[in-house]
């Protein structure tokens, strides 16, 4: 009997794989879309750049792979929810395309995953942070790659309340996102035996924060967190370095920060920030050497919303080549059971809930002295391993892990 | 330690004060506004960019060419004002005499093109502007902290509002220029250059937006979308204080920067909207504004 079921199953299997065959690459074609914010706030940390980061890796992929050409579309999802899913739908259901990478803002990723589930293609997410995407919203057709509020909010708060900063105060980006911050930064303090003091819930955006400064410094807060992000955090920073919080003896965590906003601030305003990063242009020569390529095309260094993007794109592109086929299902099933060892990550690993796993940064900004050029900005305090950084699956609500 | 609210003095003290730096912003640009408006009867949609430019501008001397904080004081606004003079006679000048809502339409068009072409050059996390080295640091008033640049902007604010303000109403020129917008026509009849006095005025309402830009540079995050989230405010000052009303626009400014602080002390969620709600009441109850004329 067991020996009529391997039968049965090399039967299948091979008819399998010879309608793969024969399906292999649709249309001949690999059709991969970018949709980001290249007009916004986020720009900067993703946005046209992150396109070219992604031609970068097509480039370097040799622009075909087993044959078929390999095409980018990109557009402007303008962090509208609604703009992304027409695209997203025109794209899926008209013009071809196999996988989209990018997705920057959270209510965009959300609204784009929704729709390639429905039409079983790939989403590669650079760029949302909201937990829930890899989490309640995790889908058998999209892969979260970079970072997560959850991670986000363990690296800086857990390493400050073990250096004695007890007492926290939380200025909080008044809408989803922020709150998400809050609530899971709130947990992290707590289970490490601080306290946050007081919280406040700006508007967004907001330019001028020297009045949420103000009450910041009259808590008493031994730490002042920005649970915002872009403009508000490089506002927030600005205002707390005139308004000479530090020199008063109190420290500024910076949540969800990075490398274009510190670099907009300066190692003058941000020295002394500390702030967890998924990736760094200055960790080692492969990062380096990529970065440095990254930087002539583009006269920036990479944020790791780009680096994440090229590394997942390259993944994508290896899956193509090993499995044959541009199927979703068979290229995340390969992506899952292969590790992740490139330029972005050493000994990443992508789980069954979609969540790429890989080590965090805990850095801290490093001051004018320290700092030998414009883009030297980050030292590296602590690697935070993968397991730690991001939710175990124990805690999965993912309705793809069996808990 | 005396509470007001549930609030310590001391805390409250602040909050007032950065009201009133707020609110000399708000003054001077909304001053800027109801210049434009109140002799040129122009909807002046690019305000919002022109502070942008003012900012931009002084970060891009300084980058390109090392013009420090003290000339670009100067220098920003008038190139900006230059730039507005140019937007008027190319532009305006086209549509003048016609309804309201073309001057509005055109001027949000000049802004939106302005802000996005300065995106793709610039980006948007924001430019660096070194404080100058005279402001750095502060003084303890005992109830806050205060920047030595924030008293700097306050006494700025207050002296261009005051001089603007006595021009207009008080001068000669002023008087030209009062008659000049009531009936050109009789005023050119008297050899006044009617269309040149236009140019200029619009132009100098540029200025004193782009002189806030250059006093927000080196505090807030300079990028080429800073206009556009400060553009609504300041329009809803202007209506509180009543369309076209120099001084009211300059008395509003203020006040609603105090209204504003004190909502970011007590129920800091409701700051954005709380100058909204006073607008809708102050239209309910005195449609013309607080210092509006009868209409």
């Amino acid at each position: 009997m067991t020996m009529m079921k391997k039968l049965l199953a090399s039967a299948v299997a091979s008819a399998l794989m010879a309608s793969g065959a024969q399906a292999a690459i649709s249309d001949n074609t690999v059709k991969i879309g970018y949709l980001a914010d290249m007009s916004g706030t986020y720009r900067d940390l993703a946005g046209p750049n992150g396109l070219k980061a992604m031609e970068m890796a097509v480039a370097d992929f040799g622009g075909k792979v087993n044959g078929a050409k390999i095409e980018i579309v990109s557009a402007d999802d303008r962090n509208s929810a609604d703009v992304a899913s027409s695209t997203v739908r025109r794209w899926l259901e008209n013009d071809g395309v196999d996988m989209v990478g990018g997705l920057v803002a959270s209510s965009v990723t959300l609204a784009a995953v929704g729709l390639l589930e429905q039409n079983d293609k790939l989403g590669l997410v650079s760029g949302a942070a909201a937990a829930s995407i890899s989490n309640e919203s995790c889908s058998p057709n999209h892969i979260h790659y970079v970072y997560d509020t959850y991670a986000f909010s363990v690296g800086t708060p857990t390493a400050m309340v073990k250096e004695g900063n007890k007492r926290w105060f939380i200025l909080t980006a008044d809408y989803a996102f922020g709150h998400a911050l809050e609530a899971d930064v709130t947990r992290v303090v707590e289970a490490n035996g601080g306290e946050v003091v007081g919280s406040i819930r700006h508007p967004f955006p907001t330019s001028d924060f020297s009045s949420f400064i103000l009450q910041a410094q009259a808590s008493g807060a031994d730490v002042i967190a920005m649970a915002n992000a872009g403009s508000d955090t490089t506002n927030a920073i600005t205002t707390a370095a005139e308004f000479g919080v530090t020199q008063a003896g109190q420290a500024i965590a910076g949540l969800v920060v990075f490398l274009s906003d510190i670099h907009a601030l300066g190692a003058e305003v941000a020295q002394g920030l500390q702030l967890t990063t998924g990736w760094y242009w200055d960790m080692n020569d492969e990062t380096r050497e990529w970065s440095d390529r990254f930087m002539e095309k583009t006269g920036t260094k990479p944020t790791m919303i780009h680096a994440g993007v090229y590394s997942s794109t390259m993944q994508y592109l290896k899956a193509i080549e090993a499995t044959g086929s541009d199927d979703a299902q068979t290229v995340r099933q390969h992506m899952i059971k292969t590790p992740i060892n490139d330029m972005f990550a050493s000994n990443g690993y992508i789980r069954e809930d979609g969540r790429m796993v890989h080590d965090m940064y805990l850095t801290r900004v490093k001051t004018p002295a320290e700092s030998t050029n414009e883009w030297d900005l980050y030292e590296i305090v602590r690697t935070i391993p993968g397991e730690e950084a991001f939710r175990p699956l124990s805690e999965s609500k993912c309705r793809l892990v069996k808990n | 330690m005396t509470m007001i609210f549930g609030v310590p003095l001391a805390v409250l003290s602040g909050q007032l004060l950065i009201g009133i730096i707020n609110g000399a912003f708000y003054a001077l640009l909304s001053l800027g506004l109801a210049v434009i408006f109140g002799l040129l009867k122009i909807i002046n949609f690019a305000h919002g960019a022109m502070y942008m430019l003012g900012a931009l501008v002084t970060v891009v001397l300084f980058d390109l060419m090392g013009v420090n904080y003290w000339v670009a004081l100067f220098l920003a606004p008038l190139l900006v004002g230059a730039f507005g003079v140019l937007i008027e006679y190319f532009l305006l000048r086209r549509i003048a005499g016609q309804d309201h809502i073309y001057s509005l339409l055109l001027t949000f068009g000049v802004a939106l093109i302005i802000q996005g072409v300065l995106t793709n050059i610039y980006g948007v996390s924001g430019l660096r502007y070194a404080m100058p080295d005279m402001f750095k640091g502060g003084i303890n008033l005992g109830f806050m902290f205060l920047p030595y640049y924030r008293a700097w902007v306050i006494v700025v604010a207050m002296l261009v509002c005051f001089g603007t303000w006595f021009i207009i109403e008080k001068t000669k020129l002023g008087s030209y220029l009062r008659a000049g917008t009531e009936d050109s026509q009789l005023m050119q009849g008297f050899g006044i250059n009617v269309p040149l006095l236009v140019s200029l005025t619009y132009g100098f309402g540029v200025m004193l937006s782009a002189l806030a830009g250059v006093l927000a540079a080196p505090i807030y995050s300079v990028t080429p979308v800073m206009g556009s989230n400060i553009l609504i405010v300041v329009f809803a000052v202007v209506v509180i204080g009543g369309m076209g009303s120099i001084g009211g626009a300059i008395i509003t400014g203020i006040l609603m920067g105090v209204v504003e602080g004190l909502t970011k002390t007590f129920y800091p969620p409701a700051s954005s909207a709380v100058i909204f709600l006073v607008m809708v009441m102050v239209l309910m109850i005195r449609p013309t504004g607080l210092f509006g004329k009868e209409a």
